[in-house]
């Protein structure tokens, strides 16, 4: 009747996951009551929760990243913890718990941190920039978050009900294959990420059509923000290298559950199909995620250097280049798997020539600063300690790229120093900066630069005292993911590495107080013109928060920095340019329950197809297609803002916006 | 009603246009017709082709495989042609694009896993006789 | 000349299928395209990453082709009869479903009616035919858990019949949505995104009936 659940699936005999899964209840919980009982729950439903609005859906990306930013770093330090006592001793964790927490954190960061916060930035950004009212499809955006929340419940669910996945963060056969792994972590991971990956994919299509086909009048190609270019390039690749993902770990979960033999030992299986697959998908993934940050990072270096980017178009090209180059080197993750030296070399050669475009952009981002009027805000300090860490890290990816190299350095903790460097460095502190960039545009009043600032040098600091030592402990010859080890040498720099987590610790506490500080004070950090930081591209022209229907009218853009020439006209003037538009009654689309809704079941769905409780699974199906088929009978789908309404928001941006140029000491 | 607008403009051709859509305005519905049957005709010529092509001798027989592959794109290309009216107009560009970009995509997939499993294959120790070292 | 500045536009919103600025070149500086072609469009990626799926298990079905582990091969199983004629349902499928799309411009109720309701018995010829032919393989021991390739085979053809399957759901919703509500704009989109995915599903069977049972049927020694 219930399939595999039972009540030993609950960990009453493991005091650290019993105690973490406790916590994290009783604390969900607590958090729920409070917000029934301050009568929170209609505003979070219908403002929130059933929101189809692009900058409603990329800020509760960006949360969902953040609160599982903490989850992944707990499994960081207990890591860190774990290596740094375990020389000649068992440490504190037992394998079996080890090798759940190494899958745990990759998993969480890479599919659950990373991608929901620059998918977030991409939602909130690309609209406004783009100077329209949302993305193409804003129903689907709200089942695409929705759907990766079901994934982040159901890892979480793991670690109170049953265990988590063993086989790191890609399950690899014949360990991941039911012979080997009976039990239902494995099944948790492929059914969580089955989950999720639909709604990235859904993202990746709304995304591409959006920036292809719905821009501001005038906005051509060439004038199209970089970020939006960066953002096509990584939906592009979203579109195509998702499938491939979803199909292997469909060919996994058939030998799981159905007795297939696609990587199985026996019956014909061939295990390395996986590996070929998987990183066939994998390598992508991480273009998925730097692209975004690359874009982050040209926003935020012309705009703090208050000059336009150098070179638009090496860029735009850098960008597409890497976008195609990024589906032929895959192999590059497998060298060691014995393809010989044709196959190795191709891939090793074309790993190495990827390097360039991202050269090519690196030195446009200096030759942006270089020249220009560099304000250091926070949001530039990232992009700075960016350009050094992912520079170092880059350079070890190129290192590794040799397969001669890489057949000493492969799985060693050279490789998990790299990785990090480059995804800590690049994409962490591109959303980092992102967030800092676009906080007072999405809420109207800037984070507290002076924790900003004390934040990002504890993570740099901590992010280089964590990890250089693990490029030392990788060319002394230490494998990545050991539980414990006997070689004395190893010892002192596991401890540095440990001590550089708590560092980081302190980085991220000081981020927690700037929000707290921040939202404390936000009526003396409030923003009234919607620019706080001199910016050139259209989001900037949008009030803070930006109305539902974004711009009033949409613009007509005739260059590629259309609000920067704009503002400098009227401070020349000290008055406004644009005459008020004519306002008329704009239609925006409904909200709707379906996102909410569809994750439910798809939770309900996935957590029986884990615990092979089948009447449950078709009850969770069943309910998903009614779910589809209501909505599609809906007879109504947008609704009207009057055209008082959007002139007495407008106006009242206008104003502010106005007061704001006649104060301004002449130019 | 719109406003002069003086920003960078190609040549206009009309709305873009979107796959699988009959241009009902433009044609009259005898020629879209007719254009759905020559199509099936068509399609219904290379199956029969393909499916001659296995057993015949007219082709050289190791080709056969590579004929399969040329007739099943060239049908392919029927159905994208009369059925989803692809075309190579420039209100077509942004369909024709993304296109080419899955196909390329499809062909490194496909031809980059026979190429890296077939190499790795050869390295690998058959996994019959691997399974009885572990014995 | 006034240098340029921002100017504003009546707004080419999201409702209205025209847009005042209308024009597009493929250089798209027309604003925001029409809701019928921004569904297409968007379907139509959808459709490329679907067809990117079915890519990867093809790609694993060539690589374990030969991996039969002493049991039955491709030249054993296949009955080429079979798939011709259930080549012919899909196919004559497509045309009807063309023809189905011109109803639906010329507002026809019923002619939309009858070519949807020929599209999908077509279609249920062809599941029923893939059916049997499936559990035939079963029933002789050649089934999915028998060997590499067969696990390949039920998965790669068996993912295009799931996706014929969910098409006739969708055709029946389809058809109960043009007779309840007419040919209103939403359910016209909605009938141009199926009739994409209509066609698709017939070029990835034209890939699936000559690399998979075509090619199969060769003999072993003219195999690449």
């Amino acid at each position: 009747m219930w399939g595999k659940l039972g009540w030993q699936a609950i960990p009453l005999d493991q005091p650290i996951p019993l105690a973490a899964g406790a916590l994290v209840v009783f604390g969900m919980a607590a958090i729920v009551v409070w917000v029934a009982a301050k009568g929170y729950l209609p505003y979070l439903w219908r403002e929130w929760i059933t929101s189809v609005d692009h900058k409603r859906i990329g800020v509760m990306y960006c949360l969902l990243a953040a609160v599982m930013l903490l989850r992944g770093f707990i499994d960081a330090l207990m890591m860190r913890a774990q290596q740094a006592l375990a020389f000649h001793a068992p440490g504190y964790l037992p394998p079996e718990h080890y090798n759940q927490i190494f899958s745990a954190h990759g998993t969480i960061m890479i599919f659950f941190v990373a991608m929901p916060f620059v998918i977030g930035l991409m939602n909130f950004a690309v609209p406004l920039q783009l100077g329209v009212r949302d993305v193409a499809f804003p129903t689907l955006n709200s089942v695409s978050f929705w759907l990766t929340a079901a994934g982040a419940l159901l890892i979480n669910l793991s670690l109170v009900i049953g265990e988590f996945a063993r086989t790191g963060w890609l399950p690899y056969p014949p360990l991941s294959e039911l012979a080997y792994s009976p039990g239902v972590g494995v099944d948790y991971y492929l059914w969580a990420i089955q989950i999720s990956g639909i709604g990235t994919l859904m993202t990746g299509i709304n995304m591409v059509t959006t920036i292809l086909k719905m821009r501001a009048p005038g906005m051509s190609y060439m004038r199209m923000p970089i970020f939006c270019w960066t953002s096509l390039a990584s939906n592009l690749l979203i579109v195509a290298a998702f499938p491939i993902l979803t199909a292997t770990l469909a060919m996994l979960l058939l030998d799981r559950y159905a007795g297939f033999h696609f990587f199985t030992n026996e019956a014909g299986g061939n295990a390395m199909m996986f590996m070929n697959l998987i990183w066939a998908w994998g390598h992508p993934e991480v273009y998925i995620l730097i692209l975004p940050a690359f874009g982050v990072f040209s926003e935020v270096v012309s705009t703090f250097s208050g000059k336009p980017l150098f070179d638009r178009r090496s860029m735009i090209v850098a960008t597409m280049a890497i976008c195609i180059l990024s589906f032929s080197v895959w192999l590059h993750h497998f060298f060691t798997m014995g393809a010989g030296g044709d196959v190795n070399g191709f891939f090793g050669i074309a790993s190495m020539i990827i390097a360039v475009p991202t050269g090519v952009k690196i030195f446009n981002w200096l030759f942006t600063m270089y020249g220009g009027r560099i304000r250091f805000s926070s949001a530039m300090l990232w992009s700075i300690g960016f350009m050094v860490t992912f520079v170092i890290g880059g350079m070890t990816g190129v290192l590794l790229a040799s397969p001669a190299a890489d057949f000493v350095l492969h799985n060693s903790l050279f490789l998990v120093a790299h990785f990090h460097n480059v995804i800590i460095g690049g994409v962490l502190f591109g959303a980092f900066a992102g967030y800092t960039f676009w906080f007072p545009k999405a809420f109207g009043f800037v984070l507290d630069e002076r924790l900003g600032k004390a934040a990002f040098w504890c993570w740099l600091v901590g992010f280089y005292v964590a990890f250089m030592p693990l490029y030392v402990l990788g060319l002394d010859g230490m494998t990545r993911r050991l539980q414990q080890y006997d070689r004395p040498e190893w010892h002192p720099w596991l401890l540095v590495a440990a001590l550089g987590t708590l560092i980081v610790l302190c980085g991220i506490a000081l981020q927690i107080a700037q929000l707290w500080v921040s939202i404390r004070g936000r009526a003396q950090r409030r923003e009234s013109t919607g620019d706080p930081w001199d910016g050139r591209t259209l989001d900037w022209a949008t009030a803070s928060p930006p109305p539902a229907f974004n711009f009033a009218a949409l613009p007509i853009v005739t260059s590629d920095e259309p609000y920067w020439e704009l503002k400098q006209q009227a401070r020349a003037r000290r008055e406004l340019i644009t005459p008020e538009p004519q306002y008329q009654a704009i239609e925006m689309p409904r909200n709707s329950a379906t996102g909410f809704v569809t994750a439910f079941f798809a939770v309900v769905t996935g957590f029986a197809l884990i615990w092979q409780i089948w009447w449950l699974v078709i009850l969770g199906l069943v309910g998903a297609y009614v779910t589809f088929v209501a909505l599609a009978w809906r007879d109504v789908h947008e609704t009207e803002i009057h055209a008082e309404e959007v002139a007495r928001i407008d106006r009242a941006n206008r104003g502010a916006r106005a007061q704001a140029l006649r104060q301004e000491p002449a130019r | 009603m719109s406003h002069e607008v003086d920003y960078e403009a190609g040549s206009y051709v009309g709305d873009d246009r979107v796959p699988g859509e009959p241009a009902a305005e433009e044609h009259s519905l005898g020629r879209e017709v007719r254009g759905y049957v020559l199509g099936l005709a068509l399609a219904v010529a290379l199956t029969v082709a393909s499916f001659w092509a296995v057993e015949t001798h007219q082709i050289y027989r190791p080709g056969a495989a590579v004929a399969l592959l040329v007739l099943a794109v060239a049908q392919m290309g029927i159905h994208l042609i009369f059925f989803l009216h692809i075309t190579t107009a420039p209100d077509n560009a942004n369909n024709v694009l993304a296109l080419a970009f899955g196909a390329l995509i499809v062909c490194l997939v496909v031809f980059g896993s026979l190429w890296v499993m077939g190499h790795l294959n050869q390295s690998m120790v058959p996994m019959d006789q691997l399974m009885q070292m572990q014995r | 000349m006034t240098t340029s500045a921002l100017r504003f536009a009546h707004d080419p919103d999201f409702g209205p299928p025209e847009t005042v600025l209308g024009a597009a070149s493929g250089h798209g500086s027309g604003g925001p395209a029409p809701k019928r072609i921004v569904v297409g469009y968007g379907f139509w990626i959808f459709l490329l990453s679907d067809v990117i799926m079915f890519s990867a298990f093809f790609a694993a079905y060539a690589v374990l082709f030969k991996n039969t582990a002493g049991g039955p091969t491709a030249h054993d199983l296949f009955d080429l009869r079979n798939t011709a004629v259930e080549t012919g349902c899909l196919l004559a499928s497509s045309f009807t479903c063309g023809m189905a799309s011109l109803a639906v411009g010329q507002r026809n109720q019923k002619w939309t009616q009858i070519t949807l309701l020929i599209t999908g018995l077509l279609g249920l010829a062809f599941l029923l035919l893939e059916f049997h032919e499936f559990s035939g393989f079963v029933a002789r021991g050649a089934g999915p858990s028998r060997s590499a390739f067969l696990s390949a085979f039920f998965t790669l053809v068996g993912c295009h019949g799931v996706h014929v399957s969910a098409g006739l759901l969708w055709l029946g919703t389809m058809m109960a949505q043009f007779y309840a509500k007419g040919f209103r704009q939403d359910i016209r989109h909605r009938f141009l995104c199926f009739s994409l995915f209509w066609h698709a599903l017939d070029i990835i069977w034209v890939a699936i009936f000559s690399l998979v049972y075509l090619v199969g049927t060769l003999p072993p020694e003219l195999l690449p």
